[in-house]
């Protein structure tokens, strides 16, 4: 059964760390929290780079911890990201990939290292000193590193965090494509909801060192009562198809079970997966099905949830008819007008659609 | 005038013995110090740094009675057939490891420090075991803070004349070192190779500082 389970406590100064989950070991998994919240204690926990004073570590069955025993971390099958890359400054950049690559016995080697070469596009720049490589280039190469021992489990730890908004956006692609291309389940941490909305399929949301929710990601992004909701930037995600493709106006029409959205159009094949996300605050809500707006975009939905966020505005949780979870920011004067209420059946207009793979 | 190399060579033999003994017996030391959390930690960091501020002859005098017949290292060496060390190259050896020990841990020490735990993490998750960590990421990556203690250790050793003295005397191809030597030629009043001896030792304490600067900086631009 491959799952990750994990409980462990730990005392780091005044911080505790008393954390359990247990998760299907599929995809990414998000760990999910504010700075200080204890993410990276946990992974680093998890990895055995801190020794949590009792706990359990299983991934896929295997032990890597509990009251007996204590894996040492380079005993682990694990991959670990570090937020800066890390990399050894006196070994080249191929000295550094092999430096995992060539302690794993050939036998175990799942993961050819020129396809991983080629996957994070470290070709150009391979027989490279690293200080002569861009913040993006090392965090690939970091990554590629991690890969390359062939892991069970990757961690990752904000691996875009350090780096500046074009090179994030440079390696989100690579990151994307890592899990559809290697089938090794990760853990990722990260503060950032748009990052899990684009990488996690699952998450665990952390908060004071506790776990306070598990569960899918599009999910827990939605829930009212947890924060990533009530931020001002609060989206959804939701997945469709691509249905067609508008000519004429130069548009990709994704769709759902009960429902389409229309992005700037894109050359994908129709029938293929796609993933939107919609910003909160670009929903609005109406009774009626106008066809009289600007807006082009209009789902059919009912009123889950609702919460305010401040004494102006108030954030609603929308159900689509194939059970998906949209988010609306409206001002709590307009609640107030619908005469919003929980299974209220209404519209949601939405505004700007992204598409993000 | 006859010119006494014999001095020369010897000086360059027990510098070269120090500083290998300093950088076998050093490096570990360094690394403990460097990582470990005991709180007697600074306590051996102070004993290691003692020689700094010790006047030499003070030094040279425990290690006299500690070598000679009656010490208890002497009483080891005898009973071993070794008979005593005091007034023999291998005494010497001894008195100038200790001597020298700081300027050769100190070094390597902040090397290590400075270097951080994340290499030596990185190299955990890369499966690399302790003892390969050790050799394959922490010595290379503190290759500045051992070249800086070995030329110190190196040129300090060569510059000792207290603990020589106390502990070596002035025995020809055995203990007389350059030190010594000038301090020699200046007592009988032989000018001249005193001056040659003084002027080369200038000149290489000259060099060696120089060169040190010029490492370290090809070092840093190096980008380690």
């Amino acid at each position: 059964m491959s799952t990750i389970e994990v409980s462990l406590t730990k005392q780091l100064g005044d911080f505790h760390l008393d954390v359990s989950f247990k998760l299907p070991a599929n995809g990414v998994i998000a760990l999910f929290g504010r700075s200080g919240s204890g993410k990276t204690s946990l992974l680093r926990a998890i990895a055995g780079l801190i020794r949590p004073s009792n706990g359990v570590v299983k991934i896929n069955g295997e032990i890597w911890q509990d009251e007996h025993q204590f894996i040492p971390t380079h005993q682990r099958p694990l991959g670990y990201v570090f937020q800066e890359a890390s990399l050894f400054p006196h070994l080249s950049v191929r000295r550094n990939l092999e430096y995992g690559w060539r302690r794993i016995p050939k036998a175990n080697r799942k993961i050819d290292f020129d396809s991983v070469v080629e996957l994070l596009g470290i070709g150009p720049f391979i027989q490279r000193a690293t200080h002569r490589l861009s913040g993006g280039e090392r965090q690939r190469v970091a990554i590629a590193r991690a890969l390359l021992t062939s892991p069970r489990l990757l961690l990752m730890d904000e691996p875009l965090s350090a780096l500046d908004h074009g090179a994030k956006r440079s390696i989100l692609p690579y990151l994307e494509n890592l899990n559809d291309e290697l089938a090794i389940p990760s853990l990722y941490v990260s503060h950032d909801p748009n990052e899990v909305a684009h990488l996690a399929d699952q998450m665990v949301v952390l908060e004071e060192g506790k776990v306070i929710a598990t569960g899918p990601a599009a999910n827990l992004l939605t829930q009212l009562d947890l924060p990533m909701a009530q931020f001002d930037d609060a989206a959804a995600t939701l997945a469709g198809s691509v249905s067609a493709h508008d000519h004429t106006f130069h548009l990709t029409w994704i769709s759902m079970h009960g429902g389409r959205v229309a992005v700037a159009r894109e050359d994908l094949p129709v029938g293929r997966h796609a993933r939107v996300r919609i910003q909160a605050r670009d929903v609005s809500l109406s009774l009626k099905a106008h066809s009289d707006t600007s807006i082009i975009n209009i789902l059919p939905a009912i009123v889950v949830d609702t919460k305010e966020v401040n004494q102006t505005q108030m954030i609603v949780r929308l159900e689509l008819f194939d059970g998906q979870t949209l988010l609306s920011r409206i001002t709590r004067r307009s609640g107030l007008g619908l005469g919003l209420h929980e299974g209220m059946q209404l519209y949601a207009q939405v505004k700007s659609v992204a598409l993000i793979g | 005038m006859e010119m006494d190399w014999q001095p020369v060579w010897l000086t360059l033999k027990l510098a070269t013995t120090t500083t290998l003994v300093l950088l076998i017996l050093g490096t570990p030391v360094a690394w403990w110090l460097s990582r470990s959390k005991a709180w007697w930690k600074e306590i051996i960091g102070s004993l290691v740094a003692l020689p700094l501020v010790l006047p030499p002859t003070v030094l040279g005098f425990y290690l006299l009675l500690m070598l000679g017949p009656n010490g208890p290292i002497g009483e080891l060496t005898q009973s071993l057939g070794l008979g005593t060390l005091a007034f023999t190259f291998p005494g010497l050896v001894i008195g100038s490891v200790i001597y020298s020990l700081p300027f050769v841990v100190q070094p390597i020490r902040n090397a290590f420090e400075a270097m951080g735990e994340r290499p030596m993490e990185v190299a955990a998750t890369l499966r690399a075991s302790p003892l390969e960590r050790f050799f394959g990421i922490a010595i290379p990556l503190a290759r500045p803070g051992f070249l800086t203690g070995s030329v110190l250790g190196f040129a300090h050793t060569v510059g000792e004349f207290g603990v020589v003295l106390m502990i070596g005397g002035n025995i020809p191809g055995e203990t007389k070192v350059l030190s010594v030597a000038i301090y020699d030629h200046v007592e009988t009043l032989e000018w001249e190779q005193a001056h040659w001896l003084a002027g080369g030792m200038l000149l290489f304490a000259f060099i060696v500082v120089y060169s040190m600067y010029l490492l370290e900086k090809r070092l840093r631009r190096s980008g380690r």
